[in-house]
């Protein structure tokens, strides 16, 4: 293993995709404190009798535990513009490629019974890129939107956005607003995308709320509180707000302001790949090292 | 590349350090010797780091000291004593790197839950650490480290809240280095401490909070963000640990236990931060 990690980061980067995705057995057993944990980590939000729902009807891959399937998974969607670049392509091909990398996720989620999805697509940082490459992925997801609606509603995807929408522009706010509630009802699989998003500034805004509520006297300041600040973040559109698991492509090792408070006891899990090869071998393996571990949450 | 890793293999471990000392092998002149080639190969290796940029803040999450213990039978709490002396060493080899802050995860709220003897050794531990660090002052003096103890301190028992004030005033005067000891802490507790501080702070009538406001009113503002987060024991999770000054953190996860943290793993973790430094500066100098 010493030996891998030389190879790999010695190499220049634009050498490293020839590099072989390390992988790993599928078949490893845990002890059964470990399963009790994983079972533990099924019902962390409180909510033993959604384990049925949870369960029912997924078709859980081989090799896999049915039971220590996480729940909510998060992805940074990172390596579209490197894996544009290497194939001499324009930047937009790389976005092009993520969105069907993207799609690919949705439906395997689907397929094996994960109820939330949430997506690092577009960071407040990013607009500091070029204006074309924003441009491109402004008109990007304006058209993946428009495209993909009537998937999300056969496939019972239910789309929320959190972030601040108000910088886009009109018409994409228009249709972020329609899609979402058109798709309201649907329950199968919790699609979250997180656009103009930054982990601090969603637990400024919180903050900002309660600070409204106590001004008008809704709450008391003493009964500002861990829960009640999480109820104010953008993912309170969802019952199970914090991943269970945390993807993140293309090497990087870092969570770059996304999701902060909502991390505490998440897993977290990097690989080399860059997001438009991610597929269904790379999310099997992220998926059989979330169940490799041992979630104590502090004990 | 093939004789660093022998050197760095040479790091003595934590357990075999402590066997010697109780053979009373230690004073030998042969050891002696072997000790101070050691230090001075160190000392050129750190030199050589150091050309390219060194991270001013270290963050660990000391994971795996339970873990040690059961593997080397050595019975309850000793795991915990094994990692105290692993962390001597690696804040020796930080602050000779030129690391100027080293924040250490010591005690989680959550950690709290935990068997109540088992919480207890660890205050027991922490108390007779901080009363021996005060009599004692020897890498303190040395490196001239400042020590502050971050977290909700209220949740402590009085005597070792007490014994770490006294330590904080004692070595208020200290610069050239600190030490951030992460005690009853969380992420989240500490950022509903600095919302009722930025309240309190802005007064009412205004209702509106900054990042800036939240910012100061943390317990980990006399730091700046950390460059390296690591957590030993190959769990990759933050467990609520600095999850606001983390954002943009290089994380890096050893499988060794805390105890087995070596020169090797911290050797590791600097090459890998000068790799990505150069693209983080220029993310960071744009969004300035």
């Amino acid at each position: 293993m010493v030996s891998l990690q030389f190879r790999i980061c010695f190499i220049p980067s634009h050498l490293k995709l020839q590099l072989p995705v390390p992988r790993r057995s599928l078949d490893l057993k845990l002890p059964p404190r470990a399963l009790s944990s994983a079972i533990k980590a099924a019902t962390v939000n409180g909510h033993p009798g959604e384990d049925a729902g949870f369960l029912r009807g997924t078709a859980v891959p081989a090799g896999l535990r049915r039971e220590s399937m996480p729940r909510h998974v998060a992805v940074i969607m990172d390596g579209n513009r490197r894996w544009a670049r290497m194939r001499g392509l324009p930047v937009g091909s790389g976005y092009e490629a993520g969105v069907r990398a993207l799609r690919r996720m949705v439906e395997l989620c689907c397929k094996w019974g994960i109820r939330v999805l949430t997506v690092f697509a577009f960071s407040s940082d990013n607009w500091f890129r070029p204006k074309v490459e924003v441009d491109v992925l402004m008109a990007l997801f304006d058209r993946g939107l428009r495209e993909e609606l009537q998937y999300l509603v056969s496939a019972d995807v239910r789309i929320s956005i959190i972030g601040d929408s108000t910088k886009l522009f009109n018409s994409l706010q228009a249709l972020l607003a329609n899609a979402m509630e058109t798709t309201s009802k649907n329950s199968k699989l919790h699609l979250i995308v997180a656009v103009n998003y930054s982990g601090r500034s969603d637990v400024v805004q919180a903050c900002q709320k309660l600070a409204v509520k106590v001004k008008d006297g809704v709450i008391e300041p003493e009964d500002i509180n861990e829960l009640v600040v999480e109820r104010e973040l953008g993912t309170n559109c969802t019952d199970f707000p914090h991943p269970d698991l945390l993807i993140r492509t293309s090497g990087e090792l870092r969570v770059s302001n996304f999701l902060l408070w909502q991390l505490a006891h998440t897993e977290l899990y990097f690989t080399n790949s860059l997001w438009p090869d991610f597929g269904e071998d790379e999310f099997l393996l992220a998926l059989s090292s979330f169940q490799e571990r041992q979630r104590r949450y502090g004990c | 590349m093939f004789s660093l890793l022998c050197f760095l293999s040479l790091q003595k471990s934590i357990l075999e350090r402590v066997r010697e000392a109780v053979e009373g092998k230690s004073n030998s002149i042969v050891m002696r010797l072997f000790g101070s080639s050691v230090s001075y190969i160190r000392g050129c290796l750190f030199r050589v780091l150091s050309v390219g940029p060194v991270p001013s803040h270290l963050a660990f999450i000391l994971d795996g000291n339970r873990r040690y213990a059961r593997k080397w039978n050595l019975g309850e709490g000793m795991g915990h004593r094994a990692g105290f002396l692993s962390l001597m060493t690696i804040m020796k080899y930080c602050y000779q790197l030129g690391v100027k802050y080293v924040t250490i995860y010591a005690f989680s709220i959550d950690n709290f839950k935990r068997k109540p003897d088992e919480v207890q050794a660890v205050m027991d531990l922490m108390l007779e650490k901080i009363e021996g660090l005060l009599k004692e002052e020897r890498i303190i003096k040395q490196y001239g480290v400042r020590v502050e103890f971050v977290g909700n301190l209220k949740l402590l028992s009085d005597a070792v809240r007490v014994a770490a004030e006294k330590a904080m005033r004692a070595t208020a005067v200290n610069s050239r280095a600190i030490l951030l000891i992460a005690v009853a802490y969380t992420s989240t507790d500490e950022i509903v401490h600095a919302v009722h501080e930025s309240r309190l702070d802005i007064g009412e009538a205004k209702g509106v909070i900054k990042v800036d406001d939240v910012e100061k009113h943390m317990y980990m503002g006399v730091a700046p963000d950390p460059d390296i987060l690591v957590r030993t024991s190959g769990e990759t999770r933050l467990s609520n640990f600095l999850l606001w000054q983390t954002s943009s953190s290089l994380l890096y996860s050893p499988r060794a236990l805390w105890p087995e943290m070596g020169l090797r793993h911290l050797v590791w973790a600097v090459l890998n931060f000068q790799r990505v430094q150069p693209y983080l500066e220029r993310r960071r100098k744009k969004l300035m």
